[in-house]
């Protein structure tokens, strides 16, 4: 079995992963890796073709997949070794000083990585819901329809209805009317647009009509979705009979909120929190993104479903503190590098949209107080 | 055109699209007057989002945004020159440079849809919920590679119009 040695290794390679790889190897890092199951390195950037928000500290303004490109480059000209198409399957020994994650390709087979610390960067995946006609063909969730479109440059369809009105769905209808279709809906259960005014305001000057306090009743076709039929619900949720909508479209586009990937913390044995604002259950984590499993270390979606900003900074702050155990940061330069990061965070995380999930992050916060383990001894202690 | 009533959902809170009353309100917003005096910028944005790249888009520091990000984005409207570099660059396409004339207005907007109109050419005019509200006449087309495959289209538009028409629609086929 192969052996591969590095001092920190990084498993997903979003905006949280790179920026982490990047961090740790601008700080003098040696032997930084990025291994990431897919062949396309770079996350969910790839597939944004927007331009994002933020500040210059997270590439805004810049479109998502230009964002992803630079990363890469800069992570390759850092020297950090990128693995794609390489998944984990297993982690051995997670309490031992070094760490042994057990990964696996179609070339090399399985072999091991050992790792002095390792940052679990794994994002989320896509929520779905049911309805008779779920399973035909067209049904599909944003991410998929986003691979399609804006990775390989096929439309699925030539007109869609999205479901849910959070940032995603808008974006991604944004998205279909750029890619040519026609948008014959958005589709929301709740009486209000779920994401920001901007992007609803970007597709509703267009003539995408949104149907608030609404749901899906059914897709129906032959071979693949034809129409779907869309009805009201009330205040308690119930669908009202006779409000009934058929639209006829070759695309359902499920865009109803994403949950954490948290195999890998879980796999570790890391002690996880539910909360319903972070996308459901959560890796407990402390200020230095270190999990209740000492040397792992988690940042971006898989520590709460949040935004790429968000991401880039969580990766940041879990590469500062493993340079720090590593002994290549003295403790008070880290300490002033983290908490102007975790300043910034405040402020990403100040205003309304963000409310329910800074409070669900200092829920959780708190809560890992109360299980953290005892800190290791540093890198720099066992080999001096 | 939308064929469902969305003027019942108006407002901030529920579409993310203002009412009128409300839209006077924003700091983004200028002065009826100065969209007299010549072309200003009209920041169309509602919500505390964590978003700044306007501030740095202005070469005359006539848009603030300032800490917390999530500040709405404040517009010095005797500053600003209406020179339309902010258009292509907010991430939101919130930013627009209307000037009122004598029977007429002029409207820069942001676009990235596919065909980019020429000048001259004649296009429908949509309003923030798209419903399509006149025809008017694209008088400018800028582009800027920095801009990055946003283009930004002039059109010229009955001076009733100013406040309603976000969006136009080029004629195909």
């Amino acid at each position: 079995m192969n052996e591969h040695v590095v001092d920190i290794l990084v498993i997903g390679s979003g905006p949280a992963g790179l920026m982490a790889a990047i961090e740790a190897a601008k700080l003098g890092v040696k032997a930084v890796a990025v291994i990431d199951e897919k062949f396309l390195l770079g996350g969910q950037l790839f597939k944004q073709i927007h331009k994002f928000f933020g500040s210059k500290e997270h590439y805004a303004g810049i479109r998502g997949f230009k964002i992803g490109k630079t990363l890469i480059e800069e992570a390759k000209n850092l020297g950090v070794s990128l693995l794609s198409g390489t998944s984990v399957v297993w982690v051995f020994e997670p309490y031992e000083e070094i760490k042994k994650v057990i990964a696996h390709n179609p070339e090399q087979g399985t072999f091991v990585i050992k790792s002095k610390r390792v940052i679990i960067a794994t994002g989320a995946r896509e929520n779905v819901i049911h309805f008779p006609g779920w399973t035909l063909p067209g049904v599909m969730g944003a991410g998929a329809l986003q691979t399609l479109m804006n990775v390989h440059r096929v439309l699925p369809g030539d007109d869609a209805v999205v479901v849910g009105s959070g940032n995603v769905g808008l974006i991604v209808a944004y998205q279909l009317i750029q890619a040519g279709a026609k948008v014959r809906g958005i589709v929301e259960a709740l009486p209000k647009v779920g994401g920001w005014g901007v992007h609803a305001a970007k597709i509703l000057r267009l003539g995408v009509p949104i149907y608030l306090s609404h749901t899906i009743k059914e897709a129906s076709g032959g071979e693949w979705v034809e129409s779907v039929t869309i009805w009201e619900i009330d205040k308690n949720w119930k669908p009202i009979s006779g409000t009934e909508k058929n639209l006829d479209t070759e695309l359902v586009c499920l865009a109803v909120g994403m949950s954490p990937n948290t195999e890998l913390t879980r796999a570790i044995g890391a002690r996880h929190i539910y909360l319903s604002a972070l996308g459901g259950w959560v890796p407990l984590h402390g200020k230095n993104m270190e999990t209740t499993v000492e040397g792992f270390y988690v940042a971006g979606d898989v520590a709460g479903v949040e935004e790429a900003s968000v991401a880039m900074d969580e990766g940041r702050i879990a590469a500062i503190s493993c340079a720090e155990d590593l002994g290549v940061l003295d403790s008070e330069n880290a300490e002033n590098m983290k908490e102007k990061i975790w300043n910034r965070l405040a402020e990403l995380r100040s205003g309304p949209f963000s409310e329910p999930r800074k409070r669900a992050k200092e829920v959780l916060l708190r809560e890992f107080e109360k299980y953290k383990p005892s800190r290791l001894k540093k890198y720099s202690e066992v080999n001096p | 055109m939308n064929s469902y009533d969305l003027n019942k959902y108006l407002g901030v809170n529920i579409l993310g699209v203002p009412r009128e009353d409300e839209y006077w309100k924003y700091p983004g917003i200028p002065s009826v007057e100065r969209m007299r005096r010549g072309p200003v910028a009209v920041v169309e944005c509602f919500q505390e989002i964590p978003c700044d790249v306007c501030e740095y888009l202005c070469p005359v520091g006539a848009i603030k945004v300032g800490h917390p990000i999530t500040n709405l984005p404040v517009l010095d409207q005797n500053r600003c020159k209406g020179c339309k570099q902010c258009i292509a660059g907010c991430p939101g396409l919130a930013i627009f440079v209307v000037e009122l004339r004598e029977d007429v207005a002029k409207i820069s907007l942001p676009y990235e849809l596919l065909p980019v109109p020429s000048v001259g050419e004649m296009v429908e005019l949509l309003d923030r919920l798209g419903n399509i509200v006149g025809v008017g006449k694209v008088i400018e087309v800028l582009y800027n590679e920095r801009w990055d495959d946003t283009y930004v289209v002039t059109v010229m538009v009955p001076k009733e119009l100013a406040f309603k028409v976000r969006a136009i629609k080029v004629k195909t086929g």
